[in-house]
């Protein structure tokens, strides 16, 4: 996994509430391998016409914002639909970094275990953020996982995230590594487990 | 003496393998559902050149992507690609496939259940997030992402941080003809999408216990729409009763040893929650939602909203959420027309839910085309030899096979742009149903009511409901 330390980019103040998972990647781009690259299919339906033509006025579209690395949303980001494929689009797009007042539970830890940073900023600061990157010559932030802050725009911010979450991302650390130090735990963990917590055999009942 | 603790407290403490200095816990999972849409999962896998640690707790299910007509087969050939790899990946790691052709084939959380595969006192994930639909025997689950089903497929185990325990206490009893959906849809326009971020949450009180398991079912599979990513009912009688005789549950001995550990997992007397709500039954009615999110539910004798609020955001929001509907402020709900009907899911597809809308459709003619397609292939046949099939299809109502369907519309079943559905699914979300659906969400009861009027109607006004 990537580690996350500081980004320095341009930052879309999408600006857009309640942003779920189905916005961010609509079920039916699902079925493609990973490998075609989900960059194209990210907020799909609200950046394009139903004939494919761009939508006007979409900010990610706006050629202003054209090189985005970090996407400013309003509440509630990434509710819904556990869909790993929410982060794939966002991370094949190009971005690293998305800040919101909230995040879905599932999207947030998707989002860690492919690198990229759910920064959490209270709603005034989500605001200020919203209105300095729309008018800013250059909408540019600086996000420092370290310090916890975020730079630019003429703003400097604080934001937060699980301390688990932030140690991981900044370590690019791997669940499959911190878990495989426990191996001889795992196994006796198993071998008390209780009878009738294990699926009995149809076949072998009768 | 021990602190009280609660049925959450218990269901974690028995999961925890390792404890590490930050609060992260390594939790052991006894079931793992795996569905078609897992591939991204077993991609990793095998980019990891690693095989499935416990293939006798992992099961496979193909339910979302799958056709619910013409079937055994697969007209796209994407969709059939996915199926053949997820039968594939169950013969190569040998874990147990409900494949396409498997009689008790269904959606992956009725399945769970009715084959007794989903017990109290376990720890259940799936990479779909309403796995909280399982917390109804009083177990422990919740929904994971693909990087997540592909470390439990390697390892057995999970890692999480303990969730902040919540209880709402529903108080007296549902009125008639108000059911649990109506209830979950109520909970969460109280609290909120986010009333129960960071939460797990329990439900107890007189109108939970009195509650079927299927109602309970429906409650607990909602809760994810108010944030929660678990959720649970303590187990009783009711659990017990649904358990016996399954398929893969425990029986004689070893299911009266398993009913002792379950009486034991309720929550102690004096047991603190961080959040306590109470709502009170009787005060919820046959519910609706009117825009694009779960919490946007009110009684159906309620009028929509006007885009107006102290808050600006809020206010853009109600209008961009109308704009989208295609209705008009301080309309009354009972006054929008619907163009189709779904009853079907996870949410309220099960044998209860084709009864209770059959009952208002029976002997009836629907004004609206409409799909019903049961929560699993056990579920058809039970409603066949009950005849409920014939009630749909003389209402005029079409009766298909098993899979998650018009709920998310990535398996051919779509409410097309701009048409508005009354449905018994758990999303109103824009295009869920299919790019610029319009979705109302309600129970069977309602759905049935919609469908018979052509409009969004209370189930109790229409006349001579046997009940
Ligand atoms: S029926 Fe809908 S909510 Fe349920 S598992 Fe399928 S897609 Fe998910």
């Amino acid at each position: 996994m990537e580690r996350f330390t500081t980004l320095t980019a341009t930052a879309c103040p999408l600006g857009l509430a309640n942003v779920d998972t189905d916005q961010l990647i609509p079920a039916r781009f699902m079925k493609r391998s990973r490998a075609e690259g989900y960059g194209g299919f990210l907020l799909h339906d609200l950046r394009f016409e139903p004939d494919g033509a761009a939508r006007a006025g979409f900010r990610l579209d706006d050629p202003r914002y054209a090189a985005s690395r970090i996407l400013v949303a309003r509440r509630t980001f990434g509710t819904g639909s556990s869909r790993e494929a929410a982060v794939y689009a966002l991370w094949d797009y190009g971005i690293r970094c998305v800040i919101a007042p909230s995040f879905g539970d599932i999207f947030a830890s998707n989002a860690v275990k492919n690198g990229l940073l759910p920064a959490l900023v209270s709603d005034a600061d989500c605001e200020r953020l919203l209105a300095e990157l729309a008018r800013a010559p250059q909408p540019q932030l600086t996000v420092d996982l370290e310090a916890l802050t975020i730079t630019g725009a003429g703003l400097s911010l604080p934001f937060s995230l699980d301390p688990v979450r932030r140690l991981q991302l900044l370590n690019g650390w791997d669940d499959l590594d911190l878990t495989r130090r426990h191996s001889a735990e795992i196994a006796g963990f198993r071998a008390a487990r209780p009878d009738w917590t294990w699926p009995t055999t149809p076949s072998a009942r009768a | 003496m021990s602190t009280p603790r609660t049925l959450f407290d218990k269901l974690w403490d028995s999961h925890v393998i390792a404890l590490r200095e930050d609060g992260e816990a390594l939790l052991w999972v006894d079931r793992h559902f795996v569905h078609e849409g897992s591939h991204h999962a077993f991609r990793q896998l095998d980019a990891k050149a690693m095989t499935v640690a416990e293939p006798a707790l992992t099961f496979g299910i193909a339910d979302h992507y799958v056709p619910t007509r013409g079937r055994p087969h697969i007209a796209d050939p994407e969709v059939a690609g996915m199926v053949g790899r997820l039968s594939d990946n169950a013969a190569r790691h040998g874990f147990r496939l409900f494949g396409l052709d498997d009689p008790a084939q269904g959606i992956v959380h009725v399945v769970g259940p009715e084959q007794g595969l989903t017990l109290p006192g376990l720890l259940i994930v799936c990479g779909d997030s309403h796995t909280s639909t399982h917390g109804a025997f009083g177990a422990y689950a919740f929904g994971i992402g693909a990087s997540e089903v592909a470390h439990v497929l390697m390892t057995q185990t999970i890692w999480q941080r303990k969730p902040r325990r919540m209880r709402i206490t529903v108080n007296g009893s549902l009125g008639p003809h108000v059911s649990a959906k109506d209830l979950a849809l109520h909970v969460i326009a109280a609290i909120g999408t986010n009333g129960a971020q960071g939460h797990a949450l329990e439900y107890a009180g007189p109108a939970i216990t009195a509650l079927s398991m299927e109602g309970r079912l429906t409650l607990c599979n909602m809760s994810i729409e108010a944030g929660a990513r678990c959720a649970m009912v303590g187990p009783d009688e009711t659990t017990f009763a649904w358990v016996r005789g399954k398929p893969f549950a425990p029986a004689g001995a070893a299911l009266d040893d398993a009913i002792a550990a379950w009486r034991g997992l309720a929550t102690d007397a004096g047991a603190v929650f961080d959040r306590e709500v109470s709502i009170d039954g009787a005060a919820v009615a046959p519910t609706v939602t009117w825009g694009v999110s779960p919490e946007d539910a009110l009684p159906i004798s309620a009028r929509a909203p006007f885009a107006q609020s102290d808050d600006p955001a809020r206010a853009s929001y109600i209008a961009g959420a109308l704009d989208y509907m295609g209705l008009e402020g301080g309309m009354a709900l009972s006054e929008i027309r619907v163009d189709r009907v779904f009853i079907g899911s996870c949410t309220n597809a099960r044998l209860e839910d084709l009864r209770a809308a059959a009952a208002v459709l029976r002997g009836r003619k629907a004004v609206v085309p409409g799909l019903i397609s049961p929560g699993s292939s056990l579920v058809k046949r039970a409603a066949e030899a009950e005849g409920l099939d014939r009630i749909f299809t003389e209402a005029g109502l079409s009766w298909a096979e098993s899979g998650c369907s018009m709920c998310v519309g990535m398996n051919g079943d779509l409410v097309a742009s701009g048409e508005r559905c009354a449905s018994t699914t758990n999303r109103n979300f824009r295009g869920r149903q299919g790019l610029g659906a319009r979705t109302h969400l309600m129970s069977p009861a309602m759905v049935a009511a919609a469908a018979v009027t052509g409009r969004l109607t209370d189930v109790r006004t229409l006349p001579a409901l046997a009940s």
